[in-house]
């Protein structure tokens, strides 16, 4: 590959783990998934407040129409993804937060007939507040998994000067390509977001982040960048792949050597990352005037035609499964998000929603676990430089404030740890555990 | 259409690398396999009797333990490694009973008695070897030349012991130290099997290279500030057996890299003042013991500086 003047060094580090990428689907062209009868419609697909719904049962819906909104700052309304009615309401546990929460149901009227879109005339000339205005009201969050609302984060406090922005491509969990994909596929929509979001934060430099499992998606947006002469704007990253290298704090530290205060987000040291598909949903939303509505989801391990799917919100995971044509032999679990940090679903009528980048099917066999034999792995790579096997020792005996005293609050959850335990200790878990007590406390006072 | 079936819920992560402990015990096996070919060869039917006896009791009492104290008996390799770790360090014409007296120490009250694999203060084998020194106190210092499988043996001392004669700098030794034509305990004689032993665990990732490298450059560096011979002072003995083997006992060294730096280079300073000024010819053992004492306070303070505790300077806002 000829050097175009914006790959930068190749980075990596010793912290972490090497996982079986299992990128079944890194070669498979994005399809479109096939309407389904009925969507559900979480009114809570966001990291902050909850939308109220702002339809009734038997209202008529297009696609595209607002159904959920809050009058909150932190929250991303919803939209109905086919048009039909509103056939009635469900509640449904929200597997991130396990919460319940109420969800709409639409029932298709096999039209998919669209509200009537309104793009800009003139995209550039948009001011950053109608940029901000356009990105909430298409309902946008962060895609990366944590779905926390786009325009917030694209709102700095006024005293935090972000200097650098940093596009994640990295991927790292094993299975998923969606990301990928978008970056193969999609990869002017990809670069036009990102001007987008260059224009609302105004930041010296800007990194486009990537895996160097995914050269193909390097060597693309390489020569997207020149083509759309954006040379002088954006630097390519290239990453030495290892799991969870796409952490936000991970990508800081190691583009910029700045660390994350713990307890606090990359825009405390002037960094803010978004997620790929974020950058393209970013310009879907800008420049096409389109609601948010449909994501690329990956649907593959134990399925016999493993697929990268452009799936409207509330498909149940049954008609997808069905579409990639169903579960091969005895796997008895799936997996919504990656395989280290997704979560285990029991009900195929569970729908997607905005952070679901996946679907994984896979055979699991519960295991046992034993005592700790201080082997020292857990601490040999946790990218936090934490000590995982202190943390579960007190998070199991209940000893919660010495699990705050170990700084439990640098955790995010990556599980490396448990990853590699020799000893099969759910390490993660445990701490898992404790944050959430944790956090019970710190209400109460 | 997908078939109704009942589907699992578990936490994630959904992966999980499988090395499992029984795994990491049993490459531990595998790598003793070169010093215990060496000690067959060297000394015959005796080293097989012994390293047979050691492990059979070894196995035994932990199926015994597990069953007094009621938990479940899991055959995860750790007792077979503390048997032939245990026969390794003994002397070739050591009494059968004697070892099952010590392997039944090391298992039943070194490990078992403190809660078992993972909960022991104290290496397993060495702890054996200890008592056995504490109440064989002649057999176990009995050394006799290596004869293979002949059936007579010659006591001999040992290297390091003071009334050895053994010429500075004269390469036979060296050699015959470096490939285990030597007398001495059974397993300890070879370092070039013991080595070849001890790189197949650090390049199978069980073992952290920092142990035995720093242990040893200690030992060496020890005796050149002594103004001893440091080739002699690193091949002869159970340095590498117990830099490679015992040393890097998960449950008994520090978590850390840093804590296995501090511990590794007081082992190497240890085991210089007790061969040099002690009573007795070989530190080793009792260096790594009393290490291992000191291994919870070491974890205490070589704690880990997690990311981001230093407070990054805030990038200034501008105007």
């Amino acid at each position: 590959m000829k050097n175009l003047g914006i790959r930068l060094k190749k980075k990596g580090t010793p912290y972490g783990v090497k996982v079986p990428e299992s990128k079944l689907t890194a070669k498979n062209q994005i399809e479109q998934a096939p309407l389904p009868e009925k969507v559900i419609i979480p009114l809570h697909q966001n990291i902050g407040a909850p939308c109220e719904a702002v339809v009734k049962r038997g209202d008529k819906v297009l696609t595209g129409q607002k159904i959920g909104d809050s009058d909150k700052f932190v929250n991303a309304p919803v939209h109905a993804t086919i048009s039909g009615e509103i056939s009635g309401t469900t509640m449904m546990v929200n597997p991130p937060t396990a919460q319940l929460v109420e969800a709409l149901v639409v029932t298709s009227d096999g039209a998919d007939e669209w509200v009537k879109l309104e793009p800009p005339k003139n995209p550039e000339a948009l001011s950053v507040k109608e940029i901000l205005d356009r990105i909430r009201g298409a309902g946008l969050v962060g895609l990366g998994g944590a779905a926390f609302p786009t325009h917030v984060k694209l709102s700095p406090p006024k005293d935090v000067r972000i200097d650098t922005v940093i596009l994640n491509g990295c991927e790292c969990e094993p299975y998923i390509t969606s990301d990928h994909r978008v970056m193969l596929e999609y990869g002017e929509k990809v670069l036009s977001g990102l001007s987008i979001i260059k224009k609302v934060l105004s930041p010296d430099s800007i990194y486009i982040a990537i895996e160097d499992n995914k050269e193909d998606a390097i060597d693309h947006m390489e020569e997207l960048i020149v083509a759309m002469g954006l040379k002088e704007d954006f630097k390519i990253i290239p990453l030495k792949s290892k799991y969870p290298m796409g952490a936000e704090k991970i990508l800081t530290q190691m583009i910029l050597g700045r660390e994350v205060p713990i307890g606090g987000l990359p825009l405390h040291v002037g960094v803010v990352v978004h997620n790929v598909s974020t950058a393209k949903a970013i310009h879907d939303a800008v420049v096409e005037g389109k609601p948010f509505i449909e994501r690329v989801v990956t649907i593959t391990g134990a399925v016999k035609n493993p697929k990268n799917l452009l799936v409207r919100f509330g498909t149940p995971l049954r008609s997808l499964i069905d579409y990639c044509g169903g579960i091969d032999g005895k796997a008895n679990e799936v997996i919504l998000g990656g395989p280290m940090m997704g979560f285990s679903q029991f009900d195929l009528d569970f729908p997607v929603m905005k952070g679901t980048n996946g679907v994984i099917v896979k055979e699991s066999t519960p295991i046992r676990e034993q005592d700790c034999i201080s082997c020292g792995k857990c601490i040999e790579v946790c990218p936090m430089y934490l000590m995982p096997t202190l943390l579960a020792r007190y998070a199991k005996a209940g000893r919660y404030d010495e699990c705050q005293e170990a700084y439990i609050d640098d955790c995010f959850e990556c599980g490396a740890c448990a990853y590699v335990c020799p000893a099969n200790i759910p390490l993660v878990q445990y701490i898992k555990v404790a944050k959430r007590e944790l956090i019970k406390r710190a209400a109460k006072k | 259409m997908i078939p109704e079936r009942k589907f699992l819920i578990s936490p994630g992560p959904h992966l999980w690398k499988g090395l499992s402990v029984s795994k990491i015990m049993y490459r531990v096996v595998i790598a003793l396999m070169f010093p215990t070919g060496a000690a067959i060869y060297f000394f015959g039917y005796r080293a097989l009797s012994v390293i047979g006896v050691s492990v059979a009791a070894a196995v035994v009492t932990e199926y015994v333990c597990k069953r007094l104290r009621n938990r479940a008996f899991v055959m995860d390799g750790s007792a077979v490694v503390t048997g032939i770790l245990l026969g390794l360090v003994l002397p070739p014409t050591i009494p059968l009973w004697m070892v099952a007296v010590g392997s039944i120490f090391a298992i039943g009250i070194v490990k078992e008695a403190f809660g078992g694999l993972g909960h022991n203060i104290f290496n397993p084998a060495l702890g054996g070897r200890a008592f056995m020194t504490a109440c064989f106190s002649v057999p176990m210092t009995t050394w006799i030349k290596p004869m293979g499988f002949a059936a007579d043996a010659v006591t001999s001392a040992t290297p390091l012991s003071g009334s050895s004669v053994w010429q500075p700098g004269d390469p036979s030794v060296y050699q015959a130290l470096f490939l285990g034509n030597t007398a001495g305990s059974l397993g300890e004689t070879s370092a070039l099997f013991i080595i070849i032993g001890g790189i197949f665990l650090v390049a199978r990732g069980v073992i952290n290279w920092r142990i035995p490298v720093i242990y040893i450059g200690m030992v060496a560096l020890m005796a050149v500030a002594l103004g001893q011979d440091p080739l002699f002072y690193i091949l002869a003995g159970g340095l590498m057996l117990g830099a490679f083997f015992m040393a890097t006992d998960y449950v008994t060294s520090p978590l850390t890299n840093k804590g296995k730096i501090i511990f590794s280079l007081a082992l190497g300073v240890l085991t210089v003042m007790i061969r040099h000024f002690g009573g007795m010819p070989e530190g080793v053992c009792f260096s790594i013991l009393f290490m291992n004492a000191l291994t919870p306070a070491i974890d205490r303070y070589t704690k880990t500086r997690p990311y981001g505790l230093q407070r990054v300077k805030r990038v200034k806002s501008e105007g």
